[in-house]
C-alpha cells in the first residue's frame, strides 16, 4: 500500500507535470495563444481581476446565489431523504423517477424560471438547487437505509423523541453518506448556477465568462474560468479532508 | 422465587404472509414470569424466536397475541425502567467512549458535566476508564460491547435485557464478560434476561434457564441452576456445571435437530 505522503507527492507530481506540459505546449507554440493561454498567465490575469476589484461584484453575486442554493438543496435534499426513508412506499414509487431524474435536462427548465420569477437571482437559486436537491436526498436515503438495525433499537431502548433519533442518532450515523452528498451537491450546484448565469444573466462568474469570451478577450475569460476552478476546488477539498477526518476517527484507521 | 418483575402471559407471535412469503408462526404461545432480581437465561435452537421474544419483553414488537407487563403494567413500548444490550454493535461510531456512555443521561436532561461523572462511574466498573476519550472504532468487539453495556446501565435499568451480548466474543473473552456481567448484576440488583445459544453460558450464569422449542418458539424445560448469587467462571470446574449443561442439551437436542432440519434448502 502507498504511504499517505507518497500518494500526495503522486497525487502533485501528476497536476503539475499535466499544468507543466500544457505550460510548454503554449510558450513553445503547438497549442496557439488566440485558442490557450499559458497555465501562468491565467493565473496571473486570475490574480489581476480579483486584485484590481474589477471581478470582485461577480464573484460575489455568484456567491450569493450559491451560498442560497447550496444551503437550499441541502435542506430541501436531507428533509426529502429521511421522509423517503420514513415512507417505504412512497420511496418504491418514486425509485423510478429519483433514478432517471438526471437523465432530464433540467436546463430546459431555466427559460421558464425566467418568465415567471424574472431575470434575477431566483432563477439561478432555483436551477442551482434543481441540480444539487436529488443526489442530496438520494444520498441521505441511502445512508439512513443502512443504519444499523441495532442503532435504531437503541434508540428507542433510549426513549428518544422522534426528532432527537433523527438529529442524535440517524443522521450522525449517516453522516459518511450525507457528506458524500453535500460533495456533489455542492458540484452540482457549481454547475447549475455558473451555466445558467452563462446562458442569460446579466451578474456573476457565468456571466463574464460569456461576456468575455463574446468580446474575445481571452486574458479575462481564462482568468475567470481560473477562479472558477480554483474556487469549486477549494470548497471541494476542504470537504474532502473533513470526510477524511471524520471517517478516519469513526474507522479507527 | 422472588414476584414476577416481568410477565409474559399466552404471547404467540406470527409474521404475516407478503407477497413473497408465506405467514409465519414464530413464537408461542409462551407463559413466562421473570423474577424481581432474577438471573434468568433463555435457551433455544436457531430460527427459535428467542430474540422475537426479547423484542417483545423489550416493548420494541408487539405480540400477535397475549400481553407481557413489567412492574405490573403492560408493556406497549420501551418501558422506562427497562434496558436492552445487543449482539450487534450498536455503539455510536462518532462519539468518544465517555460520550456513548452519558447520550442517554444528556437525551434525559442531566448537565454535562454531571453525566460525565456518572458515565466515568459506569466506565470504572467496565474496566474502560483508560479509553473514555476513545472512539468506538479503537476499541476490540469486546471493548466495543462493555461501552453499550455501561450506556445501559448508566440509567439504572431494574430490568436488563441481554440479546447474545457476547456472541461476537471468543471463548475466553465471553468467560471473563461473564463474570462482570454477574458483578454488575449483584451491584445493581436488576432482573437480567440473557438470550443465548450457549448452553454453558446459560448454565454458568443463570439462576434459571428456560429452553424454548424449534419455531414456532414455547418453553418445554425451567431448570434451576442452584447457583448462590457470588460466583463466577470457576463454576466450570464444579461436577454440577457439567451435569446442567448435559441436562439442558438432553432437552435441547431434539429440537436443533429438528430446527436443523426446517433450515435446510
Amino acid at each position: 500500500m502507498i504511504a499517505g505522503w507518497r500518494l500526495l507527492a503522486l497525487r502533485w507530481a501528476v497536476l503539475i507535470g499535466a499544468l507543466g506540459a500544457l505550460e510548454a505546449a503554449c510558450r513553445f507554440g503547438a497549442i496557439d495563444r488566440l485558442v490557450l493561454l499559458p497555465p501562468t498567465e491565467m493565473l496571473a490575469s486570475a490574480v489581476r481581476l480579483v486584485a484590481s476589484g474589477k471581478a470582485v461584484p461577480d464573484l460575489l453575486a455568484t456567491g450569493r446565489i450559491m451560498a442560497v442554493a447550496i444551503v437550499a438543496s441541502l435542506l430541501l435534499g436531507t428533509a426529502g431523504g429521511i421522509a423517503l426513508h420514513a415512507l417505504p412506499r412512497l420511496k418504491r414509487a418514486l425509485a423510478p423517477l429519483l433514478s432517471s431524474y438526471y437523465s432530464v435536462p433540467v436546463f430546459v427548465l431555466y427559460p421558464v424560471l425566467i418568465l415567471i420569477f424574472g431575470l434575477n437571482d431566483l432563477p439561478l437559486i432555483i436551477i442551482g438547487a434543481l441540480f444539487a436537491v436529488i443526489i442530496m436526498a438520494q444520498n441521505t436515503m441511502n445512508g439512513l437505509d443502512r443504519i444499523p438495525l441495532a442503532l435504531d433499537k437503541t434508540a428507542r431502548m433510549l426513549r428518544l423523541s422522534a426528532w432527537q433519533r433523527v438529529f442524535h442518532v440517524m443522521l450522525p450515523a449517516a453522516f459518511p453518506y450525507l457528506i458524500v452528498g453535500a460533495k456533489l451537491a455542492v458540484a452540482y450546484c457549481f454547475i447549475g448556477v455558473i451555466a445558467g448565469e452563462f446562458i442569460l444573466s446579466t451578474i456573476g462568474m457565468g456571466h463574464a465568462i460569456a461576456f468575455a469570451y463574446n468580446d474575445f478577450d481571452n486574458p479575462a475569460m481564462y482568468g475567470l474560468m481560473t477562479l472558477v476552478v480554483v474556487i469549486a476546488t477549494t470548497i471541494n477539498l476542504s470537504l474532502h479532508a473533513w470526510e477524511h477526518r471524520v471517517r478516519r476517527r469513526r474507522e479507527g484507521a | 422465587m422472588s414476584a414476577a418483575h416481568a410477565r409474559i402471559q399466552a404471547v404467540t407471535r406470527v409474521f404475516e404472509a407478503t407477497a413473497e412469503t408465506r405467514a409465519v408462526q414464530a413464537l408461542g404461545p409462551i407463559d413466562f414470569d421473570i423474577g424481581r432480581g432474577e438471573f434468568v437465561a433463555v435457551v433455544g435452537p436457531s430460527g427459535c424466536g428467542k430474540s422475537t421474544l426479547l423484542d417483545i419483553v423489550a416493548g420494541l414488537a408487539r405480540p400477535t397475541a397475549g400481553t407481557v407487563t413489567f412492574e405490573d403494567q403492560p408493556v406497549v413500548g420501551p418501558p422506562d425502567g427497562v434496558g436492552v444490550v445487543f449482539q450487534q454493535d450498536a455503539a455510536f461510531a462518532w462519539l468518544s467512549v465517555i460520550d456513548n456512555v452519558a447520550f442517554g443521561l444528556r437525551r434525559r436532561g442531566m448537565a454535562a458535566r454531571a453525566a460525565r461523572e456518572v458515565a466515568a462511574e459506569a466506565l470504572a466498573m467496565t474496566g474502560l476508564s483508560e479509553f473514555a476519550t476513545a472512539y468506538p472504532a479503537q476499541l476490540s468487539g469486546g471493548m466495543r460491547q462493555r461501552v453499550c453495556i455501561a450506556r445501559t446501565l448508566v440509567l439504572r435499568p431494574r430490568l436488563l435485557l441481554l440479546d447474545e451480548p457476547f456472541g461476537a466474543l471468543d471463548a475466553q473473552t465471553r468467560l471473563l464478560m461473564g463474570d462482570e456481567l454477574l458483578q454488575i448484576w449483584r451491584q445493581s440488583g436488576a432482573s437480567v434476561m440473557l438470550i443465548t445459544h450457549s448452553l454453558e453460558e446459560a448454565a454458568l450464569l443463570a439462576d434459571r434457564v428456560a429452553v424454548m422449542s424449534a419455531r414456532p418458539g414455547r418453553i418445554i424445560a425451567e431448570i434451576a441452576t442452584g447457583w448462590p448469587a457470588e460466583r463466577d467462571s470457576r463454576l466450570v470446574e464444579d461436577p454440577r456445571f457439567g451435569r446442567l449443561t448435559a441436562e439442558l442439551w438432553s432437552h435441547l437436542r431434539e429440537e436443533a435437530r429438528q430446527a436443523m432440519a426446517t433450515q435446510k434448502p
